[in-house]
């Protein structure tokens, strides 16, 4: 069960690739149940019940809870000394929770039940629970479960979880039995991996003027609806923590394009055109589409990047985006990498990403924090990136640092969030120079 | 199984992190899994820490837990040990640890480590934060003191200092407002713990005359412990407000033989003059609900009612630790306490005792201001703009000054309020406006539309408030009503009718409801 925090190494063949270096100690990244900060408020109808500890539930409140005081679509089940001891009944107490949360929240159309470190420990069923339930409140409610522990998922894993989770349950409804028959042209497109609204929006349009008429996106605003998936469906990713829910889509017969993240100009119109070739979009007509958007994200962007060019930019391994965001800053931003660390490296999701990147970039995969920490000293990059455990000591230390969990809680990608995204690293550096109090 | 959407109180660890963190040169290494490391943020975020916490995590993951969790846990000891050469070294487990039972305690102990060790046994799932924090203290005091013999105080009249911690509600400020104020009393502060103590400052704890428990909820324990073993009084009044600040001059006077005279006549708070000046009159009176841990609930009750004039309407905590003692200051302002840990449960009692100023932690505050109503922070748990950069005690005399700034803030001016009330058809003073200086929040009074009726019918006997129908005259004259009252003017007109057995309230009715429920 721990495979998918361990890097999933395929060869990539004849391709000299980057060395990585792996490392093993302290992480300075939060568990995969801080991906439902974001889910819960992206599919509208769900409600996320963390089975789990007094630990957890400070988790989810204090990394973005008091960000978003509105009456949260999540909780806890917070276990006890009687649940621990065998004496209550986990059933019968997790269905006592349950029914207080229906009956306050009846509008939910689909639970999440999300395993934690002590539930996978003491070793909860929560599969049979959440078949359990949706037996009893069928046609009412489904209950799916996944696991968002932090002793197999990091950060945005969780919602990799999330979403394999959700493609089993498409997969079981869809009649396909795999990728048997892989000539039949593509006709459905599924975007993979939570964006914004907007951005979602923005896409669309796109991709309604470039003639791909069936597009779903998952996770969509309802889970209940669940898009439909066969051979003739292919799927791109949107955030590069999808893998695992990709493999499972694969397995119910869609098929991947693989392609750059829409991350900045040049990684849009690379995603764009990816997906494009795969339907079959006639060349010129594509130009067409994306000339004006991509002209006017290259003028913003334009304004943006100077200010960005020639620094020195070092990376601590949070959400699985250090490597797009990395390769947008060195190819379009002409930002220096000096090392990007990422949680893990899933090369079906990454392994064009780290083609793209230079060859003298240190890559590090997984993280031991306070050796990072003395890399990081001696390198005295212009900019890290970092998590918020880290972002203030290091600025005490006069280093600038740039908040990772913003680029997972803001638009960034496409077209029009190009100038956004490099905006989002200039800051921290324009701010320093404006500021005339003593350090 | 308990649900639980948000907490005020995080995990024993985390109480056990706050104590660590306080001190110079120690360090704590938690076995954790990954994820646990989020704990960092609460003290690099919310009181924008310039350095990390002294935590070392030992992350383990699903394929440790087959093979060796308790040489993982052994290696960061040494390898924490080795890095940050602290004086004394914590050990302990985050909720996952405990169910695996590596015991950290016996595992350290047997690395002949050269520094003290102290092992903590903190239970996950039965207790929380602030047991965390106080059992780390004592822990510690314990373990460096056990063997010491009792010995003669200082010649010259000295106090400790115990419970000040990190993400403790303005410690920092109160501490320095205290020791300035123990020094005008010629008393001197021989240690302050755990705020910015080393071990050696642990170590010459029992030199002082007298132990100041500054925050229970913290300190108490570590306080009787050192009473049973060096016959250390314990002064345990909580000087927040004039009062309170004056018998705890006292009794630190008591203990220690000074003389408290010239600082009570110095009395240096303006709290009460502005207090006794006419424009405070509009404080009369005025409905506070006061909710946080024990400490600053029960202080800021007293405060509220003796020094300001308010009218307690509501009072709870969620430390059950100290759940008696609340209780009983709930029964003197003829209350019942509210004991929960529970925000849902809170935010009903807020509704239902229609307060015009909630004195709260930051789950209150957003209560409050979903329901429109004015709130000052006044207990942990607090957010980052809850940590102030000017000085902001809550203690002494300047805390006093404090308290009143802060807590009138949020209520409308007694001028302000009389207009309001004079010109309810002013335009800019409908149901949307809120006094100039709280106009960012908005008001939010229930937009739950009310049934009218225009025709009379005959009085049928109802006895369910739901039945009960507005005219439309008494609905329009129930608009003139200023907002911030208007609420408690429906309710109390629909509880009259509904006692007197009437389905419809007229005009009249509404002016025979309020003549009923003035006093």
């Amino acid at each position: 069960m721990a495979a998918s925090m361990q890097s999933i190494q395929r060869d990539s063949a004849a391709r000299p690739s980057i060395p990585i270096i792996q490392e093993r100690g302290q992480r300075e990244v939060f568990c995969g149940l801080t991906s439902i900060v974001w889910l819960h408020r992206r599919m509208q109808d769900a409600f996320f019940l963390v089975v789990g500890s007094r630990t957890c539930a400070h988790l989810l409140q204090s990394a973005a809870g008091v960000m978003i005081f509105a009456e949260p679509r999540f909780g806890t089940a917070i276990l006890d000394d009687r649940d621990l001891s065998g004496h209550a009944d986990f059933n019968d107490e997790l269905e006592k929770v349950t029914r207080q949360l229906i009956e306050r929240r009846p509008e939910i159309r689909t639970l999440f039940l999300v395993g934690s470190c002590p539930s996978e420990v003491i070793k909860l069923d929560l599969d049979k629970a959440a078949d359990r339930l949706t037996h009893q409140y069928a046609g009412q409610l489904r209950v799916i479960s996944y696991t968002g522990s932090g002793i197999e998922t990091t950060f945005t894993q969780g919602e990799d979880k999330c979403l394999t989770a959700l493609a089993s349950d498409i997969r079981r409804a869809s009649t396909s039995r795999g990728a048997t028959n892989s000539s039949l042209p593509a006709t459905r497109l599924l975007v993979l991996g939570t964006l914004a609204d907007i951005v979602e929006d923005q896409f669309s349009r796109l991709f309604d003027s470039l003639g791909i008429e069936s597009v779903s996106f998952l996770p969509g605003k309802k889970s209940a609806e669940l898009p439909r998936i066969d051979e003739r469906t292919r799927v791109v990713l949107a955030q590069p923590y999808t893998g695992e829910a990709l493999r499972e889509l694969e397995r119910a017969g869609a098929r991947h394009i693989d392609a750059l993240y829409p991350f900045g100009v040049e990684g849009t119109r690379a995603w764009l055109k990816a997906i494009a070739d795969a339907f079959e979009v006639d060349a010129a007509l594509f130009e067409r589409v994306i000339e004006a958007p991509a002209a006017r994200a290259r003028t913003a962007l334009a304004r943006v990047s100077p200010s960005l060019a020639g620094r020195r930019i070092s990376f601590f391994p949070d959400s699985q985006l250090e490597i797009p965001l990395a390769r947008f800053l060195h190819q379009e931003c002409d930002m220096q990498l000096v090392e990007v660390g990422t949680p893990y490296v899933d090369r079906q999701c990454v392994g064009s990403e780290i083609d793209a990147l230079p060859r003298d970039v240190r890559l590090t995969e997984g993280q031991h924090v306070d050796r990072q920490l003395e890399r990081l000293r001696s390198d005295k990059p212009d900019l890290t990136v970092c998590g918020m455990g880290l972002g203030n000591p290091l600025e005490a230390e006069g280093l600038a640092t740039k908040w990772s969990i913003e680029l997972v809680f803001s638009p960034i990608h496409g077209f029009e969030q190009a100038a956004d995204l490099a905006a989002l690293f200039a800051k921290p550096l324009a701010r320093r120079e404006k500021l005339q109090v003593p350090a | 199984m308990k649900l639980s959407l948000w907490t005020y109180e995080g995990p024993t660890h985390v109480g056990a992190m706050r104590v660590v963190n306080s001190m110079r040169n120690s360090h704590f290494v938690l076995h954790a899994p990954q994820g646990d490391t989020y704990a960092d943020l609460l003290f690099t975020m919310i009181e924008r820490q310039g350095r990390r916490p002294p935590v070392t995590y030992t992350t383990f993951q699903a394929r440790d837990l087959g093979a060796d969790t308790a040489k993982l846990f052994v290696d960061s000891v040494a390898e924490a040990a080795d890095r940050f050469k602290p004086e004394v070294m914590f050990v302990g487990e985050s909720c996952t640890a405990e169910l695996i039972q590596d015991q950290p305690g016996s595992l350290a102990a047997g690395m002949a480590l050269d520094i003290p060790v102290v092992p903590l046994e903190l239970p996950a799932y039965s207790r929380k934060e602030n047991h965390g924090a106080s059992e780390t203290l004592y822990g510690l005091v314990r373990a460096v003191l056990k063997g010491a013999e009792p010995q003669p105080p200082d010649s010259e009249p000295s106090v400790n200092l115990i419970g000040p911690s990190s993400l403790g509600f303005r410690a920092r400020d109160d501490v320095r407002e205290i020791s300035a104020l123990l020094q005008r009393m010629g008393v001197r502060v021989n240690v302050v713990a755990p705020l910015d103590a080393g071990l050696a400052d642990i170590a010459r704890l029992p030199k002082a005359m007298a132990n100041v428990c500054l925050y229970p909820e913290v300190g108490r324990t570590t306080c009787d412990w050192l009473k049973r073993k060096f016959k250390q009084p314990v002064i345990d009044i909580v000087p927040i407000g004039v009062g309170a600040t004056r018998e705890f001059v006292q009794a630190v006077a008591d203990c220690t033989g000074v003389d408290p005279a010239p600082v009570l006549q110095a009395d240096a708070s303006r709290l009460p003059w502005y207090s006794r000046s006419i424009d405070s009159n509009y404080l009369t009176a005025k409905r506070v609900f006061i909710f946080g841990d024990a400490t600053h609930a029960l202080a800021a009750a007293r405060v509220a009612t003796q020094e300001l004039g308010f009218d307690v309407v509501g009072l709870g905590t969620y430390s059950r630790e100290f759940a008696r003692e609340v209780r009983s200051a709930a029964e003197s302002y003829g209350l019942t306490a509210l004991i929960t840990d529970d925000y849902l449960e809170v935010e009903e009692a807020v509704k239902q005792s229609e307060p015009e100023l909630v004195l709260g932690t930051q789950m209150e505050r957003h209560v409050a201001k979903r329901l429109g109503i004015g709130c000052c922070v006044i207990s942990a748990p607090f957010h980052v703009e809850d940590v102030p950069a000017r000085y902001a005690p809550q203690m002494g005399y300047e805390g006093a000054n404090v308290l009143f700034d802060t807590w009138v803030h949020p209520l409308m001016m007694g001028l302000e309020e009389h207009l309001l009330g004079m010109f309810t058809d002013d335009f800019e003073f409908n149901d949307t406006q809120m006094p100039s200086h709280l106009a960012h929040r908005g008001s939010q009074e229930s937009a739950t539309p009310v049934a009218t009726v225009d025709a009379v019918p005959a009085t049928p006997v109802v006895d369910d408030v739901d039945d009960i129908r507005w005219s439309t005259d008494a609905e329009q004259e129930l608009k003139k009503v200023p907002f911030f009252v208007r609420g408690k003017a429906r309710r109390n007109t629909e509880r009259y009718a509904c006692q007197q057995g009437l389905s419809h309230i007229s005009l009249e009715t509404l002016y025979d409801a309020k003549a009923y429920y003035s006093n």
